[in-house]
């Protein structure tokens, strides 16, 4: 993504990139596993979305139309799969990569050679669960949250490449975010304090640590799979004395800080982006940290609000609901300091705001639906219909991926040295924002009408609002190629980018020239009150 | 494909019109019974609080929007942090909280008023049907019957038009009787389902090894519609549930005849029936639970059904005919049969199709040839 | 503060830090596993029921002026060609006094097989006042092909069960551990 400038510092080993394939397989500079991070989080998002247009295409009508059943369960498994670990995620990482060591004035990220290795894990940890999908007996049809026993005793043969393919996929987030931590806790320039970090830098450090404290949960629940297939344990085999039941237990304590994972470092954008445009310093940029931090810690203890219907006693569904509720407090913190910081601020309106806007007001609808969703007992009309599928979308997609999409369209001329065109841009927001609520706000009411999710085929009074939101989802599938010809366009041909790049930027990112050189802060910057937060 | 997008915007348009005329069609069903109604007041009660929530917050973003830009020469202030205000945004969201979690709390202390129960109904989740077993006031079990989706292959596959109630539709319903406190035992037999009724407002898990419970009181007769809701395999979503709300005299004289009825059948087990009786029986089964996919001409449709008429297995070796219909085929759309129909039916049934249209085997079967032949199996 | 270029040295603390945490978690899913059991038996979660009960008489006054329905659900899981009942669906019984209910199983196969029942109790709360003294679910059932077995199991409702829990259904789930049993590891590429 980079057109890369050798960097003319007092650096002793100056040197720029290798040429070619090389420069990319042994790469160990940090702007270069970014931009492979970037990339391959595209691609995976494309394939990914392709794969929710053929669960679209499927649910246009009420019938059987394109494919079986069968095919189907793996599609939405696969995408969901695909969504999360193979897009989202990396997509942050790659963020995390290019930014953080800008950010802080470190040269590059503490552990290089590890970096390396954690990307290059990806690739082959996707391609081994998407061959799956082209072998005997088909890929994984158990859904993203693969319950026991339907993905053990009742799961295809595939299934042990799917454990190896999320054990890789956990390695490789083990090792990005130890260095993530490593790089913010020892790599920033003096006069960088904890609390004068930009909030992106915060909230990665935050996520890093929810990373390692559940990664390797979730790897010891797929090593407990992989046991009761293979060696004849029975952790979830009832037969066996284990219990199903357990499986979703240790899967939440996962699952739910995961949920965080793909939202906070989104926070941090979002708050990056905001005061830019506003031309105001962040509002309550302390309580921002807290609420992150709070955040955090609650998700440890609401797992089971994703299980009020496997039949707790009294007091569990108690506590998870308040507990839950609770969220809302810290995330509510969040919303109201982002209006605060664009109240009386001058506000412009270029695409990266556009999307940081839609951000706030969609995440807070999925943050609605969210609350309604942990009163327990109206979760059991809500639970597993189009109402849950509505709420995870209007978090993950105008939520994490906008955020992400606002990231790139607010550092790509930092990166590339070239400046989108803006009104590209803003065409690209608008389908996106038209697209991704037509897809997803009819899901509302056909999950309140009591359309299960997951299902291939439906009752006739879903119909309508399943074709609205397959129309939508076209739409906004479109509008992501639309978006990769705006990135081709921008890096190949963009007007040169001025070094601020941004009226109302600070930070040290900034301070160095567009395209960033390959090496930068071989010496540490002076960390001035402008470009940190004071 | 141009017309299914004409289609497909002509959708938007009507629902557009639709959403502002039945505002009904868009939310919850309030349902017939004291627990939904409450569930559903207590969802727009959570609702109009976000809504209100919403209106003042992004008024706010909006306001913002127009009059704080630069456009329109706003300065901006460089104001960034506020005790009061902070301490404000979490105090009150916070008691808001509270106010929700009082009505909430007493709902759901009263979905686990359990006990006192007036009749217990087991509900077994299978792939992909109910299991509905009805237990008597000492709790034996008295009948049970399968319930499978009725929907015709035809119309799932668009060849026919689809009926009202497309995939909502079953061969047996559960009948369970008005104003009288039903409970149900729900487990599985393979993996997790979850059953849902929309309209009494419960749903519960159905996990293998282990026992759950919901109760309801249904007020009004009817026929009421759910799904399974929790993804167990290839037909999760092809195994609905529906109950018929019947009258309480209506509904005890259904269940004494259901129960001399499986009396009747448990009597049957061990007698010797003559070729018509086999073949009237036959026919009815077949008729049933056969005839959708193989036709009651026995022609099939091939090649996804096969045909019986002249087939290598309803006229070769009685095992093998009888394991087919017993076990199922694996990866096809053959389902197991062993479970849901009872000796005697099997035995006509298989009797029948070793002897309708142009088959004659000759042979007869009997209850005990199906019992031998289940007890040599594994 | 001050930052670390140019050797990996000084991070090697909190890359040490942090892979020990990462260890840690990783023990931590699997220590989940009894946490949980002990959990459930403590709190009745998920219905489960404790191991033998030892029973003193002394310490347990029957409460003759109440009574509790107790009912039996007996199914076989994964299709399993047992037949397994009880001899009755259900008793009433008065908490603190001791009773026998028999249950049968059938193997009606040609094959010697190997059968494990699985109980679970709701409501959950109920759970842990209720007292198994003698039950066929602490041991797996070995049965020859044709034989049938009597299985009694004691229990005793304890006095402190919940004035508000007037019914306590217990299910028992009978499922195929012969594989198991033998130390057949079940692979995948056999199957």
């Amino acid at each position: 993504m980079s057109e890369v400038v050798v960097a003319h510092h007092d650096d002793h080993h100056d040197h720029g990139p290798d040429k070619g394939l090389a420069r990319w397989l042994f790469t160990t500079n940090h702007k270069d596993i970014g931009t492979l991070y970037l990339w391959f989080s595209f691609t995976m998002f494309l394939i990914g979305g392709v794969m929710a247009l053929i669960i679209r295409t499927e649910l246009f009508q009420p019938g059987l139309q394109f494919i079986d059943p069968a095919f189907f369960n793996q599609m939405t498994t696969n995408h969901g799969l695909i969504m999360v670990f193979g897009a989202i995620m990396p997509a942050f990482v790659g963020l995390a990569n290019w930014l953080v060591p800008m950010m802080v004035g470190a040269p590059d990220m503490a552990l290089p050679r590890m970096n390396n290795l954690s990307f290059w894990i990806l690739p082959f940890a996707f391609a081994m669960l998407i061959s799956t999908l082209f072998m005997e007996g088909g890929g994984p049809n158990f859904g993203w949250t693969f319950y026991a026993p339907l993905s053990t005793t009742y799961a295809p043969d595939t299934v042990t490449y799917f454990i190896f393919g999320v054990h890789l996929m956990g390695a490789s987030s083990i090792m990005g975010s130890i260095n993530i931590i490593a790089t913010i806790l020892n790599m920033r320039a003096p006069g960088m304090t904890l609390m004068k970090m930009p909030l992106f830098v915060w909230t990665w450090l935050i996520t890093a640590y929810l990373l390692l404290a559940v990664m390797p949960v979730l790897a010891g629940a797929v090593t407990m799979m992989l046991f009761d297939i293979h060696f004849g344990t029975s952790f979830f085999n009832a037969a066996g004395g284990g219990d199903p039941v357990m499986f979703q237990h240790i899967f939440w304590f996962f699952g739910h800080p995961e949920v965080y994972i793909m939202i906070l470092p989104a926070f941090g954008i979002v708050s990056q982006i905001i005061p830019t445009f506003a031309r105001k310093p962040l509002f309550g940029y302390d309580s921002m940290v807290y609420a992150t931090a709070s955040i955090a810690f609650l998700s440890f203890i609401v797992w089971a609000h994703h299980m009020f219907t496997v039949g707790m006693p009294l007091a569990g569904q108690l506590f998870f609901m308040y507990s839950t509720m609770l969220i809302a407090v810290p995330t509510g913190v969040k919303v109201f300091n982002w209006t605060a910081t664009m109240w009386r601020g001058s506000m412009t309106f270029e695409t990266p705001m556009l999307f940081a806007i839609a951000f706030v007001i969609l995440f807070t609808i999925g943050g609605f639906s969210g609350l309604m969703l942990a009163i327990t007992p109206v979760d059991y009309q809500y639970h597993d219909t189009y109402f849950v599928v509505a709420h995870f979308h209007y978090v993950l997609v105008p939520g994490a991926l906008f955020s992400i999409i606002a990231a790139v369209y607010y550092w790509l001329p930092k990166w590339c040295g070239r400046m989108y065109d803006e009104s590209l841009g803003k065409l690209h927001f608008w389908l996106s924002f038209i697209g991704v609520n037509v897809t997803f706000f009819p899901q509302h009411f056909s999950g309140l009408a009591g359309m299960p999710r997951r299902i291939p085929d439906y009752a006739l009074q879903f119909a309508d609002f399943n074709m609205v939101s397959s129309i939508g989802a076209f739409i906004f599938g479109f509008s992501q190629v639309f978006f990769l010809y705006v990135l081709i366009k921008t890096i190949r041909s963009g007007e040169p980018a001025t070094d601020r790049v941004w009226e109302g930027a600070h930070g040290l990112e900034w301070t160095l020239p567009s395209p960033a050189p390959y090496h930068s802060f071989t010496t540490p910057p002076n960390v001035t009150d402008a470009e940190a937060h004071s | 494909m141009i017309k299914i997008w004409l289609k497909g915007l002509s959708g938007l348009g009507s629902v557009l019109v639709a959403g502002l005329a039945v505002a009904d069609e868009l939310n919850m069903r309030p349902g017939v019974t004291e627990i939904s109604r409450e569930v559903y007041d207590l969802h727009m009660l959570i609702f109009w609080i976000c809504v209100a929530i919403g209106v003042v917050v992004f008024g706010v973003i909006f306001w913002s929007l127009i009059h704080h830009r630069k456009s329109a020469g706003h300065e901006a202030a460089q104001f960034h942090e506020s005790t009061r205000l902070e301490i404000g945004w979490t105090l009150v969201p916070t008691l808001i909280l509270i106010a929700m979690a009082y009505p909430a709390t007493k709902t759901l202390v009263q979905m686990y008023d359990t006990g006192g129960e007036d009749m217990t109904v087991e509900v077994r989740g299978y792939q992909w049907k109910w299991q509905y077993k009805y237990l008597d006031e000492d709790l034996n079990s008295t009948f049970d019957f399968f319930s499978n989706l009725a929907t015709p292959r035809d119309e799932i596959s668009n060849r026919a038009a689809k009926g009202e109630h497309y995939l909502l539709e079953v061969d047996n319903a559960l009948r369970i009787p008005t104003n009288r406190k039903v409970r149900f035992l729900l487990t599985s037999e393979d993996v997790i389902h979850a059953w849902w009724v929309p309209d009494f407002g419960i749903k519960r898990d159905a996990i293998p090894g282990i026992l759950n419970e919901l109760w309801a009181i249904v007020p009004e007769p009817g026929v009421y519609r759910g799904q399974c809701t929790e993804l167990c395999g290839k037909d999760h979503g092809f195994m609905p549930v529906v109950v018929q709300a019947m009258p309480e005299a209506e509904y005890d004289a259904w269940y004494a005849e259901q129960v001399t009825a499986a009396e009747q059948r448990k009597e049957a087990l061990s007698k010797t029936f003559t070729a018509e009786e086999l073949m009237a029986e036959g026919e009815a089964v077949y008729n049933t639970f056969c005839a959708s996919c193989h036709m009651p001409n026995g022609k099939g449709v091939p090649p996804v059904f096969p045909a019986l008429d002249g087939s290598a297995i309803a006229t070769g070796p009685l095992e093998d005919h009888l394991d087919i219909i017993i076990n199922g085929k694996a990866g096809s759309a053959m389902q197991a049969f062993g479970k849901q129909l009872d000796a005697a039916q099997i035995a006509a049934v298989t009797h029948y199709e070793r002897h309708a249209w142009s088959n004659n085997t000759g042979d007869m079967v009997q209850p005990r040839d199906v019992i031998a032949q289940m007890s040599s199996e594994q | 503060m001050s930052r670390n270029i140019g050797s990996t040295g000084g991070h090697g603390r909190t890359v040490g830090k942090l892979c020990l945490m990462v260890c840690g978690m990783f023990a931590f899913g699997f220590a989940l596993v009894p946490l949980y059991d002990m959990f459930c038996e403590v709190t009745g979660l998920g219905g489960r029921t404790g191991d033998q009960y030892a029973y003193d008489p002394a310490s347990m006054q029957k409460d003759s002026s109440r009574l509790v329905k107790v009912n039996f659900v007996t199914n076989t899981n994964d299709g399993m060609a047992w037949e397994f009942w009880a001899e009755s669906g259900g008793v009433r019984v008065h908490p603190g006094e001791v009773k026998e209910v028999k249950f049968y199983v059938r193997n009606p196969t040609k094959q010697r097989m190997v059968g494990q029942a699985i109980p679970s109790v709701v409501p959950g709360r109920a759970a842990q006042y209720f007292h198994k003294t003698e039950c066929f679910c602490f041991n797996n059932q070995v049965l020859e092909p044709g034989e049938t077995l009597e299985m009694p199991m004691r229990f005793i409702v304890d006095p402190d069960l919940p004035k508000n829990v007037p019914t306590v259904s217990l299910s028992y789930a009978l499922f195929d551990i012969t594989e198991m049993a033998a130390g057949n590891m079940k692979s995948r590429a056999e199957g």
